[in-house]
């Protein structure tokens, strides 16, 4: 009886296997955004929950004067999307994880992807065309 | 012949087991309230109205009690974040994982503890009509 064959690691059919270096700069963005992340949500948390009162003085006019000052309008974009897609990447990962069927895995992650994708532009086009006059 | 019991998991306990854990579902429950918060903000693309009858909801005490453990998940997941980054990226960082899960618990109860109760403060005085 012979010794079944088990292929090398290096072997040419494996190595001519798709490669990409996607997880390793999807575990960098992690990282990268998270930092950025950190300062970001938790100064957005602290201004919203404990300074003046918190969310009790927040409502319709608070928002128009906060987006009337560009350095806002950058803060929460750049917030919303990082935050968007290291929340979805992380998603990914842990669908990645649980979902075991080749289509459970696929289906849900297709539902991750359109509905992040519609809160990212949802929140750019509500920051972008904010009207302070509206009503 | 020693028999072996098969485990459940690969994971066996542990700080790193559990902070992992934590991780996980707090960065889940973080996800889901930010779906929740870009679609209460886009009301003010509706009108001022609709926006500030929504946020009314926001300064309710049950709601005030649910910002206190998003604030909290959101700490947690922030520290134990840098902690990764530090085991990771830093030489002695996996050496001193398990003092960093010690030092990122004690930062959150410093924080949570008067953050707790000045976020509550508002939602005490309305049910109790003053704080202690």
């Amino acid at each position: 009886m012979s010794a079944p064959s088990i292929e090398t690691p290096r072997s040419l059919s494996r190595r001519n296997a798709q490669r990409s270096n996607f997880e390793l700069y999807s575990w960098l963005f992690m990282r990268i955004s998270g930092i950025v992340l950190v300062f970001l949500v938790l100064g957005h948390l602290f201004i919203m929950n404990f300074l003046d009162g918190g969310v009790q003085r927040i409502n319709f006019a608070f928002v128009a004067g906060r987006w009337a000052s560009p350095f806002w309008q950058v803060w929460d974009l750049t917030m919303l999307w990082l935050a968007m897609l290291h929340g979805t990447n992380g998603m990914r990962t842990i669908i990645n994880d649980y979902a075991e069927r080749d289509q459970t895995r696929f289906w849900l992650k297709m539902i991750l992807y359109v509905s992040s994708a519609f809160i990212i532009l949802l929140g750019t086009l509500v920051i972008f065309t904010f009207d302070p006059n509206l009503g | 012949m020693a028999t072996t019991t098969p485990v459940g998991t690969l994971y066996r306990g542990g700080e790193g087991m559990w902070t992992w854990v934590l991780h996980r579902i707090t960065g889940v429950g973080v996800f889901f309230f930010l779906f929740v918060h870009v679609l209460d903000t886009a009301l003010v693309r509706v009108s001022p109205e609709a926006y500030d009858i929504v946020i009314a909801t926001y300064k309710t005490p049950i709601v005030a009690l649910l910002e206190v453990g998003l604030v909290g998940a959101v700490l947690f997941h922030a520290l134990n974040g840098l902690r990764v980054i530090a085991v990771d990226f830093w030489s002695k960082g996996p050496r001193f994982q398990r003092q960093m899960t010690w030092g990122i618990a004690a930062v959150w109860l410093v924080v949570m503890i008067p953050g707790a109760y000045y976020m509550l403060m508002h939602s005490i005085e309305a049910l109790f009509g003053s704080t202690p």
